[in-house]
């Protein structure tokens, strides 16, 4: 899956996501809807998506939205 | 004058489903050591035979099997001895937001959490291997009356079986036997594990919980209690046992 398909699919799962749009390099957890809710949206989209387990701690380990693209692509 | 234990399960023969791991494999360890006979029923036959070695006493028995897979379990009934005690533990969890919940998720959960403890005991009830003043115990959990973020579908089958053993009990009754529920709180088991958890949530539920985190064997004495005659007239009930988390 390529990065902007990624960013469709992690957009998708916000209520608003932000003017400028999400790029790779968005710090994620510090946009203002970031909840353990809006994580438990993710995890599940990429078990959706991808069939495979995010954990909590990967996502509080990845900072941008590139970082945590790799992650789940060398899964 | 000796005091006559009115919590033993002596001559008292036990199905507990779910016994490979867990609050199930705890259950079938206490009924052991309570006198019972227990027959194991799990998924994964090599748990399954762990948790058979760890039992006290001696002619319990195990049977692996997918309680999702009716027709097994039917085959599997037939040459099963009559029953004073059944206990329902096999069950599964599972993490999703409403909006991320999909209709083969939900099947998914209801399969093993819901419709397989109703069929099951449907099968022993018309097969007649529940004997007079026999005891049922659903293990339910708190998630049925408490939410958690992420837990709407585990709720729901988890509330699906107070509902339902509450109607068998009322209709049980005429045959003395006697249908409850156990609402355990957050015990740290691989269902739990297997869940999105880690350190920081694991410390956010620390503080709910009044008494601290619980052990299986805490379900397992209060699972006990019901199976015992020390309940005879205790039915259509449900015994939470949360260490106070539906306090806060």
């Amino acid at each position: 899956m390529t990065i902007e398909e990624f960013i469709e699919l992690f957009e998708g799962e916000m209520d608003e996501v932000p003017a400028e749009g999400l790029k790779p390099e968005t710090d994620f957890k510090n946009m203002d809807e970031w909840s353990s809710l809006t994580a438990l949206s993710i995890i599940s989209m990429v078990d959706e998506e991808y069939d495979k387990r995010l954990t909590p701690s990967e996502l509080r380990n990845s900072t941008t939205i590139e970082e945590l693209w790799k992650l789940i692509e060398a899964k | 004058m000796s005091y006559k234990n009115p919590f033993t399960l002596q001559e008292k023969r036990i199905l507990v489903t779910g016994a490979s791991s867990g609050i199930g494999r705890s259950i079938a360890q206490e009924c052991a050591a309570a006198g019972a006979t227990v027959v194991l029923n799990g998924r994964d036959e090599q748990r399954l035979n762990e948790t058979l070695s760890s039992l006290e006493g001696s002619g319990h028995c195990a049977i692996a099997a997918d309680l999702t897979h009716f027709d097994t379990v039917k085959q599997h009934l037939a040459t099963l001895e009559p029953l004073d005690g059944l206990v329902l533990c096999a069950g599964v969890g599972q993490t999703a937001p409403v909006q991320n919940v999909k209709a083969d998720k939900i099947q998914g959960v209801f399969s093993t959490n819901t419709f397989a403890p109703v069929q099951l005991l449907q099968m022993l009830v018309k097969g007649k291997k529940i004997n007079r003043k026999a005891s049922v115990v659903f293990i339910s959990s708190i998630a049925r009356q408490k939410p958690y973020v992420g837990n709407g579908v585990y709720s729901a089958s988890k509330a699906a079986l107070n509902g339902f053993s509450k109607v068998a009990a009322l209709e049980l009754a005429g045959r003395e036997i006697r249908v409850n529920c156990i609402e355990p709180g957050l015990i740290m088991t691989s269902i739990v594990k297997e869940s999105v958890f880690d350190e920081e949530q694991l410390a956010e539920f620390k503080k709910t919980m009044p008494l601290g985190f619980g052990a299986p064997r805490h379900i397992a004495l209060g699972c006990v209690y019901l199976l015992s005659d020390a309940s005879c007239w205790t039915t259509g009930t449900s015994l939470v046992i949360d260490g106070g988390q539906t306090l806060i």
